[in-house]
């Protein structure tokens, strides 16, 4: 089974899934090629979770067809199953046994795959082997739970939000494991609600919304995509005087939003935008408390596509 | 295929389901410690004692005198004089089970409920009839039971037995399971290359490991400290409690087959254990309830356990006559293990 690149790792047309009157995922296409890093991003609800259950074999769709290591999901899937690594957004692994005893055993699943200790290493838990899973932190579990997934060497590694409810610095150690996956061109298909570890860590980037795919690309193109690539915030005490239309005509202005005191401008050009703005503010007898500008980012991207924040909850 | 020092995938979920058991102080005190507290505390509460004589009460008067003295002659009662009233008033309350009245012809009153107070009458009339002149026409000969295996305690252990295997084969599959599905960790081994019979086969295979420590436990206490027999053979009583730990096993299986909270697997347990608590003889005979309610009460699993324990305990029974018990055993296990793998929830 070797690794074949430039072919599709991972394929799905037109995925849909319904849970009761509301639809989870809503006609979604995804290609993933070998050895790319592919992201999901998207905010909570988006649908992330239930697409990448149905491609891990976990939830059968209504209808859509895809293909996964050139296979289809049949049966008990086990072949293929062998050749996955699956990471789910939380797995409650037996609080009593060590670290080494649940990898041992997910090692057991597996007809081939490296040795317990080495994959240990790779998580960097080789010192939290003899520890009871109950005494390990958050983020040393989160590991260990990704030490399950490369337990049997796998083609294909799924990682469901792999770095939520993780402190910065785990999350930066989850970063850099990911990472030294990809050194290797393993193919990992993730999803996140985080856009720094999607620009981080993914060759492409899919954003999701309501259950489709509403950009993609790779994350320096998708942020390329936007007319405005700067974005100008701002809060002024008082707003009596300022309206939009007024912000709207100065230059190089493309959008503008504001929520309470807080305003976002997104411009073309910071240079020309950012005197013209404080003379009009100066003008209307205003001072901004607050004045801070930004080279867009996909969290931009989502925003001018939506019209919402990803952490909108 | 390389796969050099890896343990099959059964090995290494039974070994695992080994270690989280034995890693849980709580799990194995219930298992193995409460079971034989309780065959020792009930056991010395109802120790083999001489019968109490019975209390019984004369109302204070002229005949008061000659029957005090003729009732004290059996050593099986215990009379005492007090006024009409006080008579009356340790009757209700319990202090006596039978007042006899001053008239020239006694009339007793009794509660015919109550066997201590039929058994009082009894006792009270033969001993005013032999005051009053009655020959007896013979005296029988008393030849009284007391030796191991028709005492309370013998009845007890039997039946302890079999409430730890429905209580250890219910809890231990079921907990496990629900806190696997509740933690994902179901899900994730479905995501494995892991066949499903052989996650539930773990569940049943360390529940038979621990089987031979925790019955081994407590019989071998009784047995040493509690002078209980085990008069029919140690290989049957073996197979009867494997096949009763099994039998509960598949009723866990069932239980726990839905349920995503320990919440929601607790309730389902508690209605399908406190009817077998209740019911099926570990504490005092099935014989107590009424005639329409034993086709039920004779159905229920652990009844059908606890008798075939008993018979083989205490009567030295072999196979043939356990069979109806052992078929209602295989039925309860074959149908729950089916209706449970139709319905088992794997996320």
């Amino acid at each position: 089974m070797s690794t074949q690149p430039g072919t599709l790792a991972l394929s799905c047309r037109g995925l849909v899934k319904r849970y009761g009157d509301v639809v989870a995922v809503d006609g979604l296409d995804l290609e993933v090629s070998r050895g790319e890093c592919f992201g999901m991003l998207g905010p909570n609800g988006a649908g992330k979770t239930t697409t990448i259950e149905i491609l891990e074999g976990l939830s059968i769709p209504d209808a859509g067809e895809m293909e996964v290591l050139g296979e289809r999901w049949r049966g008990d899937g086990l072949s293929l199953r062998a050749r996955l690594g699956v990471q789910l957004q939380e797995t409650k692994f037996p609080e009593k046994l060590t670290v080494r005893e649940v990898l041992t055993l997910f090692r057991s699943f597996y007809p081939d795959g490296p040795a317990v200790e080495e994959t240990l290493g790779l998580v960097a838990l080789q010192e939290k082997a003899n520890a009871r899973v109950g005494t390990l932190s958050g983020g040393q579990k989160q590991r260990l739970s990704l030490a399950c997934a490369l337990a049997g060497d796998p083609e294909l590694l799924f990682l469901d939000e792999p770095t939520t409810g993780l402190d910065p610095q785990a999350r930066r150690q989850a970063w850099e494991i990911v990472e030294g996956l990809k050194a290797r061109a393993r193919t990992i298909m993730l999803t996140t609600h985080y856009m720094e570890e999607a620009a981080r860590l993914c060759d492409r980037v899919a954003v999701v919304d309501h259950g489709h795919v509403i950009a993609l690309g790779t994350p320096r193109g998708l942020v390329a995509s936007l007319v405005a690539e700067h974005v100008v915030e701002f809060a002024v005490e008082t707003e009596d005087d300022l309206d939009e239309g007024a912000l709207r005509g100065l230059p190089t202005v493309e959008g503008v939003s504001r929520d309470g005191a807080a305003w976002r401008l997104t411009v073309r050009q910071v240079h020309r935008a950012v005197p013209a703005l404080l003379t009009a503010l100066t003008a209307r007898g205003l001072e901004p408390s607050h004045l801070t500008t930004h080279h867009a980012t996909l969290e931009d991207v989502f925003l001018s596509l939506t019209g919402r924040s990803l952490r909108d909850e | 295929m390389s796969n050099p020092g890896v343990r099959p995938p059964l090995v290494e979920l039974t070994l695992a389901r080994v270690r989280e058991l034995v890693r849980e102080p709580e799990a194995l005190f219930w298992v193995f410690v409460f079971p034989i507290l309780l065959a020792g505390v009930l056991g010395l509460a109802f120790r083999s004692r001489p019968p109490e004589p019975l209390p019984v009460a004369i109302v204070a008067g002229t005949e008061a005198k000659s029957r005090l003295s003729a009732l004290s002659e059996d050593p099986e009662l215990d009379p005492r004089l007090l006024s009409e009233k006080e008579a009356q008033q340790a009757l209700r309350r319990g202090g006596v089970v039978l007042v006899v009245s001053d008239d020239p012809v006694p009339e007793y009153t009794f509660d015919p409920v109550q066997p201590e107070s039929r058994a009082a009458r009894l006792a009270v009339d033969a001993a005013l009839q032999r005051a009053a002149g009655r020959n007896d026409v013979f005296e029988a000969a008393r030849s009284e039971v007391t030796e191991p295996g028709a005492r309370y305690v013998d009845f007890l252990v039997p039946g302890l037995l079999g409430m730890n295997l429905m209580g250890t084969g219910m809890w231990g599959i079921g907990f496990s399971l629900v806190v696997a599905r509740n933690g994902n960790l179901l899900k994730r081994f479905v995501a494995a290359p892991v066949r499903r019979s052989h996650l539930l086969a773990a569940q049943l295979l360390s529940r038979l490991i621990f089987l031979v420590p925790e019955a081994g436990a407590l019989l071998l206490f009784a047995w040493l400290f509690l002078d209980v027999p085990v008069r029919g053979s140690w290989l049957l009583l073996a197979l009867v409690s494997l096949l009763g730990a099994l039998t509960f096993s598949g009723l866990g299986l069932l239980t726990a087959a839905r349920p995503r909270t320990i919440e929601g697997v607790s309730g389902i347990m508690n209605f399908v254990m406190v009817p077998m608590w209740i019911g099926s003889g570990i504490f005092f005979s099935t014989d107590r309830f009424p005639a329409a309610a034993q086709p039920f009460i004779q159905a229920l699993p652990l009844t059908a356990l606890n008798d075939a324990l008993r018979a083989v305990m205490l009567e030295g029974a072999g196979p043939a006559p356990l069979l109806p018990e052992l078929a209602i055993l295989v039925l309860w296990g074959v149908v729950t293990f089916a209706l449970a793998l139709k319905v088992f929830r794997w996320q």
